[in-house]
């Protein structure tokens, strides 16, 4: 017993002697009291000295002390300074503020609904809730009706998928992820931006050009991100419904919950239904599918801010159906039979994925993160007696580390992926079946000089097993010559196998022959699609008549060395082949954003495009695409009264341009088309009525003036004949669709 | 097992001994005082920080007027730092409270909407914007 006195004695002796010779004392965290944390990696001093030290893991410091010195002073990142006065040797205790500098600043000047990035290196910019509420905007492929960067187009005349492209190029040459991990590819390409309801996104960021090279090597024209709602931040309840002429009836849901200090949850549940039949046109075949979706996402959310973490875990499902065809289509008579033309397309999805992050705490710019996701997608379908089944499995996982490199005007960013995907694929009776993997390792370095120029250079290197081992490098450059002006380059390279059916999916809805051109390549027996990207912008803002406003004018040029080309000029074929010669895609853009009054503001957009490729008949331009568009929307907002209450009024005008259509001269005479369409114009139009903070109404119409292409489907007449084609569209097939919709929220 | 008690103990006394001395740290946390009132003397003022050798980090509250850096002790000191400020122009306050002024010329650099020894600008900043000037100790 003795021995073990003796014993701790001596242990203890060490901490006696230099109690006598340094002051200790521990420190915490105000706004976390009752756990009595300490604070770690805070620094100590005595005023007018040298002599700090450091607070260690459990929040105590030991700092040399002698008589003279009386004043203490606490430092830590993100707190409030003190300083104490120390008269004796016992050990402190002492509570340390958080500086909030959040609340006390209210700047009058209204944060955009779009914002244009002025001091980012990418031509990126951020579209936030406010301007997805602007538009019916029920998916997020409606999302970008009011956005000039994107054109929405139409995919065919059975479904009314919408369709994006940016730069002239269509959205697989996208690449569409949400929450940075890439989702909208491979089997869900043509469908997956409409399974993403309107009210689930948070934001979205678009990027022209190159792009960045941490999420992969497949973006060509640009990269388009969705932020979902978070279930931290989003309203604790919030319901949407929404009904439209057109026969389209939506109902969303959320429900966010606080688990515990550092765990919330949301559930998230849409629903959409479209049962009535429409044949406006007289053409026998229904202008808009019969639908019904069910989508479920849950969400949770973990944060510990003062460790450094945070995650997400997600999980989500959905069930869309669709039905088209001719009126009196019934699927379970007529199905597979000459009877009546019909198609049904089922798709069911399953995904689920995991994020990890954590922040260094002493070192605010160095942190680690990890993603991992996998989904599951599937969709039979039939078109007539075409069939199509695809089921494509994915998993892809990311690791990135941030730092520095020396200070923070050198940022870097580096790190591995895996992306693993299986496709199981029917075409009629042939099996496309392939698996795809691949491993790669990034390195992106950012430089800013903190005042007008700055740089981001990103480099690749992966290893696929059907495209082989390829270098992608990406760079942008931003410099500001003079006040409010700034000037951004870009160059980047992008590779992808193209998924020619998944892509291509109104093709099955026509009687083309599908001809591939095998030369031996590794995926469908074509080559991979390679291109260069290369773009220059230039913003200015300016004030006129003492208002706001700015100008962007942007050229970019995307050029292909290799590309699967479509080739739709014979109407009997649809040929796939590898690109021999030239395709490049040029496309200039001119926007003005301008504040006419203090609530009125315009945005309007002129865009050529000169898109052209070496088709096996010749050099054409691309067909189906204005070579001019111009855009216009107009938004008012009158004054916010007590409680939120507004009115908000919104008018987007488009004005597309002829297209070149595909040759249909060897098509009997009536089933020929003109060489080009005739120039349109559409109106929508939206207004909301803010009641309070809780509740808003809001009715609009899209298509106000009716405009409609007459004949969308060739030889509807003889849906199993030679001539049978409704992949041929460029223009609205339903003419005006008026709707309204709810909101209403409790935060 | 006294022994290595004892050897455990003398080890102890090492390292604590050890720890009166002030270790060069690699990413050391300071904090100091810059007077200044708006978001361009921010900017100019993170900049001066990071631009000196050593500086990994910078951020400087237009409220409180703290800057607070994370930087390479055994590259840099504070005093280094603060000239550097000193040279944009920023009057800092040192470790004895004492308050450094920099030199009439360079406080003549700061752009004129900047002039934070200005009753008249910092006045018109609070109209502005409700910031809180915190008066000099």
């Amino acid at each position: 017993m003795n021995k073990i006195l003796i014993n701790s004695l001596l242990l203890f002796l060490p901490f006696i002697l230099f109690s006598q010779t340094t002051f200790n004392g521990m420190l915490m965290d105000k706004s976390n009291p009752k756990d009595n944390l300490g604070v770690e990696g805070a620094t100590v001093h005595w005023l007018g000295t040298n002599i700090s030290s450091v607070t260690n893991k459990k929040g105590w410091f030991t700092i040399p002390y002698k008589v003279e010195y009386k004043k203490l002073v606490i430092n830590y990142l993100g707190f409030r300074t003190d300083t104490l006065t120390i008269k004796s040797l016992k050990p402190i205790h002492h509570f340390l503020t958080p500086e909030s500098g959040l609340d006390e600043v209210t700047i009058r000047s209204k944060r955009k609904a779009t914002q244009k990035a002025f001091f980012a290196t990418t031509n990126v910019f951020t579209v936030n809730s406010d301007e997805l509420l602007k538009a019916a905007c029920c998916n997020l492929a409606e999302s970008f009706e009011t956005n000039p960067s994107i054109d929405v187009s139409f995919s065919d005349a059975l479904t009314g998928t919408k369709q994006i492209q940016m730069l002239g190029l269509t959205s697989p040459y996208l690449l569409i992820s949400q929450e940075n991990i890439p989702s909208v590819r491979g089997a869900s390409q043509v469908f997956g931006l409409t399974f993403t309801p309107g009210t689930w996104v948070e934001s979205i960021q678009i990027t022209k050009g190159a792009g960045s090279v941490v999420n992969g090597f497949e973006s060509i024209s640009g990269q388009i991100n969705a932020e979902l709602v978070k279930p931290f931040s989003d309203n604790k309840f919030f319901l949407n419904a929404y009904s439209s002429l057109n026969g389209r009836f939506e109902l969303n849901t959320h429900f966010n919950e606080r688990v515990s200090d550092k765990w919330q949850t949301g559930l998230y549940v849409h629903g959409n239904y479209r049962g009535e039949k429409f044949d406006r046109n007289n053409d026998n075949f229904l202008d808009a599918p019969l639908a019904n979706q069910i989508n479920v996402m849950n969400r949770w959310q973990f944060t510990d801010a003062e460790k450094g973490w945070v995650s997400f875990i997600n999980i989500r499902f959905l069930n869309d159906e669709k039905q088209t065809g001719e009126i009196n289509f019934n699927p379970s008579l007529d199905k597979g039979t000459t009877n009546a033309w019909g198609s049904e397309i089922d798709t069911k999805r399953f995904e689920t994925s995991g994020k990890l992050g954590y922040v260094f705490p002493a070192l605010p710019f160095q942190s680690i993160g990890f993603q991992m996701a996998y989904s599951n997608h599937e969709q039979d379908s039939y078109f007539g007696l075409n069939v199509y089944d695809i089921r494509h499995q994915s998993v892809y996982s990311n690791i990135i580390f941030n730092s520095i490199i020396g200070d923070t005007r050198n940022k870097f960013k580096t790190g591995i992926n895996f992306t693993y995907d299986k496709f199981e694929e029917l075409v009629n009776t042939l099996d496309f079946s392939r698996k795809e993997n691949a491993f790669g390792a990034f390195f992106e370095y950012a430089f800013d000089n903190l005042d007008n120029f700055s740089l981001t250079a990103g480099l690749r290197v992966d290893t696929h097993n059907l495209l082989g081992t390829f270098v992608t490098p990406r760079l942008h450059l931003r410099y500001a010559p003079w006040e409010k002006g700034v000037f951004r380059a870009s160059v980047g390279r992008g590779k992808r196998s193209a998924n020619i059916f998944a892509e291509n999916q109104q093709l099955f809805a026509s009687s083309r022959q599908i001809n591939i051109d095998n030369v031996g390549g590794n995926i469908y027996g074509l080559n991979p699609e390679i291109a260069w990207n290369y773009g220059v912008s230039y913003l200015q803002k300016f004030n006129f008549f003492e208002k706001k406003g700015d100008i962007t004018f942007d050229f970019y040029q995307t050029n292909f060395q290799n590309q699967v080309i479509v080739d739709w000029e014979n109407p009997q074929e649809i040929s796939f082949y590898d690109l021999d010669g030239k395709s490049i895609a040029n496309s200039f853009q001119v926007e003005v954003n301008y504040s006419l009054t203090k609530n009125l503001n315009l945005r309007t957009a002129y865009k050529y495009f000169d898109i052209t490729t070496d088709f096996k008949k010749g050099n054409l331009q691309k067909p189906i695409q204005p070579e001019n568009r111009f855009f216009a929307n107009l938004s008012y907002e009158t004054e916010l009264q007590e409680n939120n209450r507004q009115w908000k009024f919104d008018v987007t005008f488009n004005n597309i341009g002829k297209q070149r259509l595909p040759s249909t001269a060897s098509n009997p005479v009536q089933y020929q088309l003109p060489e080009y369409s005739d120039p349109y114009q559409l109106l929508n139009s939206q207004i909301t009525k803010v009641f309070s903070s809780k509740f808003e109404l809001y009715i609009g119409a899209e298509n106000l003036t009716n405009v409609r292409q007459k004949n969308p489907i060739l030889a509807s007449d003889d849906p199993f004949g030679v001539n049978f084609d409704s992949t041929i569209i460029y223009s609205p097939i339903f003419g005006r669709a008026v709707y309204a919709g709810l909101r209403y929220k409790i935060k | 097992m006294k022994k290595i008690i004892f050897i455990f103990s003398l080890l102890m006394i090492g390292f604590s001994i050890q720890s009166q001395e002030v270790k060069k740290k690699k990413n050391a946390k300071v904090s100091f005082e810059v007077d200044g009132i708006c978001g361009m003397c921010k900017k100019r003022i993170e900049t001066a920080a990071l631009k000196s050798k050593g500086v990994k980090y910078a951020i400087w509250s237009v409220k409180t007027h703290q800057l607070n850096l994370i930087m390479d002790e055994r590259k840099t000191d504070v005093a280094a730092i603060q000239s550097n400020i000193l040279k944009v122009g920023h009057d800092v306050v040192g470790f004895d409270a004492q308050k450094i002024e920099a030199t009439t010329e360079a406080y003549n650099t700061v752009h004129p909407c900047c002039k934070y020894r200005d009753e008249e600008i910092i006045l018109d900043h609070e109209g502005g914007l409700k910031k809180q000037k915190k008066k000099t100790k």
